[in-house]
């Protein structure tokens, strides 16, 4: 068995005529994933957009098929909202764990459709998604319905490579709540692409809590279309993973249409994780809004790069970035590349920027109060990201997040 | 490069014994044939009386050269160059220039009048041959009163030990110096064009200031008579020892017609401990007409270490000349308690392109840098400020504060910013904050209700905008720049 993308490759040649939906859409992708390469493994050869992360170590694992791990005990381990789940285990949905919604929801297996907003010949790791993809879901939310929330569960497992396909559709006036959590056990590959569509005047809050075992990669790219006075309000946790890659590309295609793109990243250990968004202006009177915080110990390495791009028509454009790290080891290390470009004039864009340690006055004032140097930084650490988490307006999905922060604490104690 | 093609095919055609003699008999050559190759480079040096040393870093150069690529990452746009369709060295032998003021393109008159250049100094800067100037007076008196200045300037330096000539005279007369600190700040294969330029550059300034001393007056390439005309491949190497003191000013606010389309300078400074360069820049060359066509190149790497415990490089620029500029004045910071400083004003009108910024490499303990960029653009054209601010894992305690704003004028034009912010120490402080933005309606009908015209009322609010890096210019430079702001931007309202 081969590695790298010779292994994928190879995987796609072998499977070929068992892949469910459009062949030349697959033979396409994988021409572009042959001729990119997976980033950064190939030597020598550099693409901007992966300029932080290398998934040289992705290149270099032998991914293969293994033996059905204890689903049932990773999913009674996890906490979740009393909400409907669709559960996927390695990448396929399983119908057994799953409490379905009530909106119409259908199986990439069994509809494969690879939507419109996707660039396989741009995104290496798109194309590879789009070459090997084989189950999924499209949630659809016709007009005016309000779908409620729906959490989608990702559970792997052993040294697989699973590649979901996700649809999101929500009609006119509708709205819904998607939590995404993703776990699991072992050092797999999990490389989801989801496709979101915003219909004039929804409202779609996404979630996503990544929590991989910290010997797994996840990459998810993720592309969103908001129309007229529509809203596309993200939040991404990211604490587990090895090496993490959470794509964004939200596009505001009719006036007044709003993104969140929030986050945060905890990591530790020698975790690297990448938070990576565009957010396409491309109608007047949109508005866009992004914090993004970074909190890293140990050897870890966070990587922020966001990208606002105003076309020349998109006047009245109102763009906000904010960008903070914390460093709490001398090992640990930040990069961030927030990145403006604009043509039209009748705009308002910024962003800003902070890198640095916890600061010695609010310590001193901590510590002069009697307590002690580890329960001060944590208190430290928690104001700091409490802002981050405030941009989750639903309290009950704010405390299953803060939940989660809490049990990653517990865990770098023990 | 059609200027270059033409200007040196009408010198080919007056002389033309030049290709005749090959490159043996060089000594009767005013130029080098069309191309680059080794032969171009042993011709070059052979022409500036250089060392062997000094030859075998070229050669070295150009081998390294071969091996690049011109790089492609930034946010410009322009058609391949031919590089072996330049001229790599033409005799500083002018030719024939305007007999008076009246031959000069009246466009550019008038822009001196804007800038208000004293009158003889018009003729200087346009061109004009003193010797045949009809109205001998005042161009002679001109060049008479430069050179009489540089010549007391030359005596003032030498008496306090600085030394300040072209570069080729110092790898002729400070070989010891020049080796030392060529090409370390800026290694030859740092960059396609830095790699170029080291294989063929033939002028520039030098410049060394002695321990302890604070250099007695500025600098300025327009003092140096034979620097008038400026290089298409300069090079610059400036070394501050320990304790000195030194303030140099490059270019002219004046606009200034070159035949060269291609310019890929390199500057180096060294600072030792506690030495202090201030580098100033005001670069208004021919940006090209006002639908894009022609204009100058303008790719330059400029850089500086500063070595020494406690030295600071401060570098400030007001772009606003150029088809294209390709522009990165960094600072690396070794030395404890080092500092670095970048100020911009880059101005972009009709369909000029700019990218521009800074990198600040954070080395020492306690190194601190300071990054001010206004970019401005109109017309069609395209600014980007590209910055890189690094801590390494050395770097305790370090801090930069960047503040980087954009303003369009018009909305045809674009504004970009990509900082990149990378820090390995968690006692170093990064703060990067940067704003887009047009000029409020309400500052212009405030200007327009008190009789400003609407071009006045823009120039006014520009200046403002541009307020905190024309403060750092040197006298000489801050007044004549404010008014190049204004000028540069004639046209973009209305």
């Amino acid at each position: 068995m081969s590695t790298g993308a010779t292994g994928f490759l190879q995987r796609y040649e072998d499977a070929v005529g068992r892949l469910p939906g459009d062949s030349a859409l697959r033979a396409a992708a994988a021409a572009a994933f042959r001729e990119a390469g997976l980033p950064g493994g190939t030597q020598g050869r550099r693409i901007e957009a992966w300029k932080y992360t290398s998934l040289r170590p992705v290149a270099e694992a032998n991914f293969q098929v293994s033996p059905r791990h204890e689903a049932e005990t990773l999913l009674s381990g996890l906490t979740l909202l009393d909400a409907p789940r669709v559960v996927f285990v390695d990448g396929v949905l399983r119908g057994d764990l799953s409490v379905l919604p009530a909106v119409s929801i259908a199986r990439f297996a069994d509809q494969p459709d690879f939507g419109t907003l996707t660039w396989p010949d741009r995104e290496p790791m798109v194309a590879l998604n789009t070459m090997l993809a084989t189950d999924g879901v499209a949630l659809n939310v016709p007009a005016g319905v309000d779908g409620g929330i729906v959490q989608l569960v990702s559970l792997s497992g052993g040294q697989g490579d699973f590649h979901p396909r996700h649809g999101i559709r929500l009609g006119k006036g509708a709205s819904l709540t998607v939590v995404e959590v993703a776990a699991g056990q072992g050092a797999y590959l999990l490389n989801t692409v989801a496709e979101i569509h915003v219909a004039e005047g929804a409202h779609l809050t996404h979630i996503r809590l990544q929590d991989e075992a910290t010997t797994a990669f996840h990459v998810s790219t993720t592309y969103a279309d908001v129309q007229a006075g529509g809203t596309y309000d993200s939040f991404t946790l990211n604490l587990g993973g090895r090496l993490s890659r959470t794509e964004v590309h939200t596009q505001l295609s009719g006036p007044n249409a709003t993104a969140h793109l929030n986050a945060a990243q905890i990591l530790a250990g020698s975790q690297h994780a990448d938070f990576t968004t565009v957010v396409s202006h491309a109608a007047p009177s949109c508005s866009s809004r992004q914090t993004v915080k970074n909190v890293l110990g140990g050897r870890s390495r966070g990587v922020f790069q966001g990208k606002i791009a105003v076309a020349r028509h998109a006047q009245k454009t109102d763009g906000y970035q904010m960008n903070q790290a914390l460093l709490l080891s001398p090992d640990a290390e930040v990069d961030s590349k927030p990145e403006l470009e604009i043509f039209a004039d009748d705009v308002k864009c910024s962003h800003g920027a902070t890198v640095g340690e916890l600061d010695a006055e609010q310590m001193f004032y901590l510590r002069s109060r009697g307590i002690p140097d580890a329960e001060a930084k944590s208190i430290l650490v928690r104001a700091f990201l409490a802002e981050a988490l405030d941009a989750v307006a639903n309290e009950t999905i704010r405390g299953l997040l803060e939940t989660a922060v809490e049990q990653w604490w517990e865990r770098q104690k023990a | 490069m059609a200027a270059v093609t033409e200007t040196l095919d009408t010198v080919q055609s007056v002389t033309q014994s030049g290709y005749k003699w090959g490159f043996e008999t060089a000594i009767e050559m005013d130029f080098a044939p069309k191309g680059l190759n080794e032969d171009i480079i042993r011709l070059i040096s052979a022409r500036k009386e250089e060392p062997e040393w000094m030859l075998d870093w070229r050669l070295k150069s150009y081998a390294a050269w071969l091996t690049m690529e011109e790089p492609r990452w930034a946010r410009v746009d322009h058609p391949p160059i031919g590089y072996q369709d330049l001229h790599y060295y033409a005799a500083p032998k002018k030719k024939a220039g305007p007999k008076s003021l009246d031959e000069v393109d009246p466009e550019l008159l008038k822009m001196y009048e804007k800038l208000g250049i004293p009158l003889k100094e018009r003729a200087i800067l346009a061109g004009v041959d003193p010797d045949t100037v009809e109205n001998t007076q005042i161009a002679v008196d001109a060049v008479f009163d430069s050179v009489s200045v540089a010549t007391t300037f030359q005596a003032t330096l030498r008496k306090a030990g600085v030394i300040f000539c072209p570069i080729s005279e110092a790898v002729r007369e400070h070989p010891e110096l020049v080796k030392q600190y060529l090409g370390t700040v800026v290694p030859t294969a740092d960059n396609f064009f830095a790699a170029l330029n080291s294989a063929v550059f033939t002028d520039g300034s030098f410049v060394y200031i002695p321990k302890g001393v604070r250099c007695p007056m500025e600098l300025s390439t327009y003092f140096r008579i034979n620097a008038r005309n400026t290089g298409q491949f300069e090079r610059t190497l400036i070394i501050a020892a320990e304790g000195a003191h030194v303030s140099y000013l490059e270019g002219c606010t004046a606009p200034q017609r070159d035949e060269n389309q291609l310019h890929a300078a390199v500057v180096e400074l060294v600072a030792l401990d506690d030495a202090t360069i201030k580098y100033s820049t005001v670069q208004n060359w021919y940006p090209g007409d006002a639908n894009g066509k022609g204009g100058i190149y303008n790719f330059v790497t400029k850089r500086g270490a500063c070595r020494g415990a406690r030295s600071k490089i401060s570098w400030t620029q007001v772009e606003t000349g150029s088809a294209i500029t390709w522009k990165y004045p960094s600072c690396v910071l070794l030395g404890e308690d080092s500092v670095g400083e970048f100020y911009s004003v880059a101005v972009t009108n009709n369909h000029q392109q700019a990218d521009t910024g800074t990198k600040m490499i954070h080395v020492g303990k306690g190194s601190r840098s300071t990054i001010v960029s206004k970019g401005i653009s109109a017309g069609h054209s395209n600014n980007t400020y590209r910055g890189l601010v690094r801590m390494l894992p050395g770097a305790a305690n370090a801090r930069n504060h960047t503040q980087c704003d954009s303003l369009l004028i018009g909305d045809q034009s674009g504004a970009h910013t990509v900082p990149y912010i990378e820090s390995r120490n968690l006692t170093a402080k990064v703060e990067h904050e940067a704003t887009t933005s047009k000029i409020a309606d309400d500052q212009l009908f405030y200007c327009r209700q008190r009789g400003l015209s609407e071009e006045d009322a823009v120039g006014l609010i520009v200046n403002g905008f541009c307020k905190d890096v024309l403060k750092e210019l040197p006298m000489e430079f801050a007044v004549e720049a404010q008014k190049l702001l204004a000028v540069s931007l004639e046209g973009s309202v209305g």
